[in-house]
């Protein structure tokens, strides 16, 4: 079975650009793509009934009646999402992509992605799901416990979602970047365009060494490949780099560190996925 | 870390204002209770009620299901009867605390999965015989007394059952309660009230170790109690875990809970508490009144405590009658209705189990001893009746010297006498062969049969053949591997 480029739906503003984004990786990559949408029903109680008396078989109606509105709520909820991926597949089949599946499970969104994951090459998201506070800097809930999960790509869209002309890739020197300067290398996903490569911090010999190594990954394999190493901490420095050069998606290594680290202070990743203006891709 | 701290936000502040509304609906339900199960085990209300709000708060934070209520209950308070009649409190609050310990131990090695050898059957009779003992332990106060009482207590059934028809913002045990005592005292009815009954708390809980000798004596008076305490809470405490998981379409963590409820018990025995579980009415009333999350149950123990403590005064001049109202309430509610609908349509041998749970525990008052006997039978209803799915057939060789005899199916101690029993020992042939190999040999009378089979055949003359016996004898292996393979279940059940 040929591994599949997974786009996750939703009802949020996000949808659009990731039916986009995700129609265009599977171009690219030349693999079948796949919408999944989690149709979730409301937890919250229906309208309290406050009498607090219980008669015969109490258990019983009570049971037959919370059940028959969840019926409802799950019969909405599944056909609001068959909507959805009803126009997330015309929306990927305007764009090119010949027969876009769709898939429809109940459940946490985490635990479904950990199940599939064998199956999938590439994960596409937005930035924040339907129930979260729009105008924040926050991130979906999900987001960040996904790519913790996952060991696959994740392509992070923002709202809205062009085919990139240029990339760059965030170059820390760990085994996580390097890994993923090969995988940029053999994958046809970014072919034929300049992929910059850029790194924060002082210009140590070790760390040219490393970029130069990279460098010549990218070269070997007939990528345009401007490499730099600029002062400064990542986060600016990388943002600026972005805006300087106008550089459509970054590439970059998750969650290298552990999460005492990152409680301590803070981490790269989250911090670059609220800072960005740009879909950014996540390799693990 | 964020993934505890995701589980957290949804288990506490994911239903405020639900929460908010059931844990007072609750908290008021739970004072008669509360007071009811004090009296039933013999001690003052306060006892009941201080248990109550500790049992709620602690297993509202160490519990494993959200939104389920536990609280001092009229299971555990039954058993404690002789314990407080013959030892006094100081015992009952140390047999509380040993049974917290029990019940931690009982989560720490997972016992909450045994759940699973108590049947549908057993269940249900476990309901309806505590329904049935709720209702029992109100006769008392309804025995002997004037007409006034009697009048009392199908006003208060009056008020409960009706006046939802009016508004169902008001919780109508509480109409049914304070209109009882309102009328008790303005028009100056001489009735029992919950202050003739024993103290009331006056202040809130204080830490205290019981007052008990510290030695073998002691723990061989408590640990009995202990022992049986222990497995009423956990067995009312996972029915009403698996009751709440249905009617929430959630699921729960059931060794986590057995541990909750270990640590509330221990925490109420230091405050001067008894022993107290989940409870099935309650948590009935916490989800249709819109609980879902921790909260409820925490709001419920701190409401029921600030109630009582500052409206003691008040609280003292309820008439019994209310609360017997309100108890009937209860034992009404927690009845298994449909039970008895489905009586005659499941099962004879179901049926039976159902009946003879319910028959011990009102018979002994112990829903532990309940409990063992409906899960001894179901188990001999069901040895009895795989034991049926067994099969020998025979051939007899065109020679008429060799009879070929086929055994298909399960062999153990239930059908190893019908196995004997199937073989033509007085036939004079020379030669038997018995093909076991398509049969399944679960235990030693099986193996102890064949050979019985054998030697009697031998002692008649005649020569024998066994085919098969190692594929047979697999299943004898204690350790035998789990058929959970599709090919593997096949070669077990059709081989």
């Amino acid at each position: 079975m040929k591994t599949l480029v997974l786009g996750c739906v939703d009802g949020s503003t996000y949808s659009p650009a990731v039916c986009d984004a995700a129609a265009w990786a599977a171009l690219q990559l030349d693999a079948p793509l796949t919408f999944l949408h989690m149709s979730s029903k409301s937890q919250l109680p229906p309208k309290a009934d406050l009498s607090g008396s219980i008669g015969l078989g109490a258990q019983e109606s009570l049971l037959e009646e919370l059940a028959s509105i969840d019926e409802k709520r799950g019969k909405l909820a599944q056909e609001r999402g068959r909507q959805m991926l009803a126009a997330a597949r015309d929306r990927a089949r305007d764009a090119g992509v010949a027969a876009p599946e769709r898939l429809q499970r109940h459940g946490g969104l985490v635990e479904t992605l950990t199940e599939l994951e064998t199956g999938i090459r590439l994960v596409v998201m937005g930035k924040r799901g339907e129930a979260a506070a729009v105008a924040s800097e926050h991130l979906g809930s999900h987001l960040e416990r996904v790519i913790r999960a996952m060991h696959r790509p994740i392509l992070v869209t923002t709202k809205e979602f062009g085919a990139p002309k240029s990339v760059m890739i965030a170059f820390d020197g760990s085994a996580t970047t390097r890994k993923g300067v090969q995988m940029v290398a053999d994958s046809p996903l970014f072919r034929g365009l300049p992929c910059h490569l850029v790194m924060s911090g002082a210009e140590t010999a070790e760390a040219r060494a490393l970029l130069g190594h990279a460098r010549r990954t990218l070269e070997a394999a007939g990528f345009e490949a401007p490499a730099v190493i600029l002062p400064g901490e990542p986060e600016g420095v990388l943002t600026r780099y972005q805006k300087e050069h106008g550089i459509d998606m970054m590439i970059m290594g998750a969650y290298g560190h552990s999460r005492i680290r990152q409680l301590l202070i803070g981490s790269t990743t989250t911090e670059m996925l609220r800072k960005s203006t740009g879909p950014l891709l996540l390799l693990r | 870390m964020i993934l505890a701290f995701h589980t957290m936000r949804r288990d506490w502040f994911s239903n405020l204002r639900g929460d908010t509304l059931a844990g007072a609906v609750v908290a008021l339900a739970l004072i008669p209770e509360a007071i009811a199960f004090s009296i039933i085990a013999g001690v003052d209300p306060k006892i009941g009620l201080y248990a109550s709000f500790c049992i709620a708060v602690v297993t509202a934070f160490a519990g494993g299901r959200p939104g389920m209520i536990s609280a001092a209950t009229g299971a555990m308070a039954l058993l404690m009867v002789t314990l407080v009649k013959t030892h006094g409190l100081q015992y009952l609050l140390a047999a509380t605390l040993l049974t917290g310990v029990l019940q931690i131990l009982a989560g720490t090695f997972r016992l909450g999965s045994l759940m699973r050898f108590v049947s549908r059957s057993v269940v249900i009779g476990f309901v309806n015989a505590l329904a049935i003992l709720i209702f029992l332990a109100q006769l008392p106060e309804v025995t002997g007394v004037g007409w006034q009482t009697y009048a009392l207590v199908a006003s208060g059934l009056g008020f409960i059952y009706l006046f939802p028809y009016l508004t169902r913002a008001v919780p109508s045990p509480l109409v049914c309660i304070v209109a009882l005592t309102a009328f008790t005292i303005f028009f100056g009815v001489e009735v029992r009230t919950v202050g003739d009954m024993g103290a009331l708390p006056d202040r809130l809980p204080i830490f205290l170790i019981p007052d008990i000798p510290l030695n073998f004596e002691t723990l061989a008076i408590i640990f009995p109690y202990a022992v049986t305490l222990a497995v009423v809470g956990l067995l009312e405490s996972m029915m009403t875990a698996t009751i709440v998981d249905d009617l929430t379409d959630s699921t729960s963590d059931k060794n986590r809970e057995c541990m909750g409820q270990g640590v509330a018990n221990i925490a109420s025995g230091f405050l001067g508490g008894m022993a107290g579980c989940a409870m099935i009415g309650q948590s009935v009333i916490n989800v249709k009144s819109g609980g879902r999350g921790r909260l409820s149950t925490l709001l419920a123990g701190v409401f029921l405590l600030l109630m009582v403590v500052f409206l003691g005064e008040w609280v003292a001049r309820i008439p019994m009658a209310a609360l017997v109202a309100v108890m009937i309430m209860v034992a009404i509610g927690t009845f298994s209705w449909d039970s008895i609908r489905n009586l005659r349509k499941n099962p004879k041998s179901s049926s039976m189990v159902m009946a003879a749970t319910v028959i011990v525990v009102v018979a002994t008052h112990n829903l532990a001893l309940g409990v063992l006997v409906g899960v001894l039978l179901s188990a001999l209803f069901f040895a009895h009746k795989i034991g049926k799915i067994m099969y020998v057939g025979s051939t007899l060789a065109e020679d008429g010297l060799t009879r070929s005899y086929d055994v298909i199916g399960q062999v153990f101690f239930g059908s190893a006498d019908r196995f004997i029993a199937s073989f033509d020992l007085k036939e004079a042939v020379e030669k038997v062969r018995i093909d076991v190999g398509r049969a399944h040999f679960w235990d030693i009378t099986a193996i102890g049969a064949l050979d019985k089979v054998v030697i009697k055949f031998r002692r008649e003359g005649t020569e024998v053949e066994i085919i098969g016996l190692n594929k047979a004898s697999e299943t004898m292996v204690d350790r035998f591997a789990v058929h959970d393979k599709p090919d593997a279940v096949e070669s077990l059940m059709g081989h």
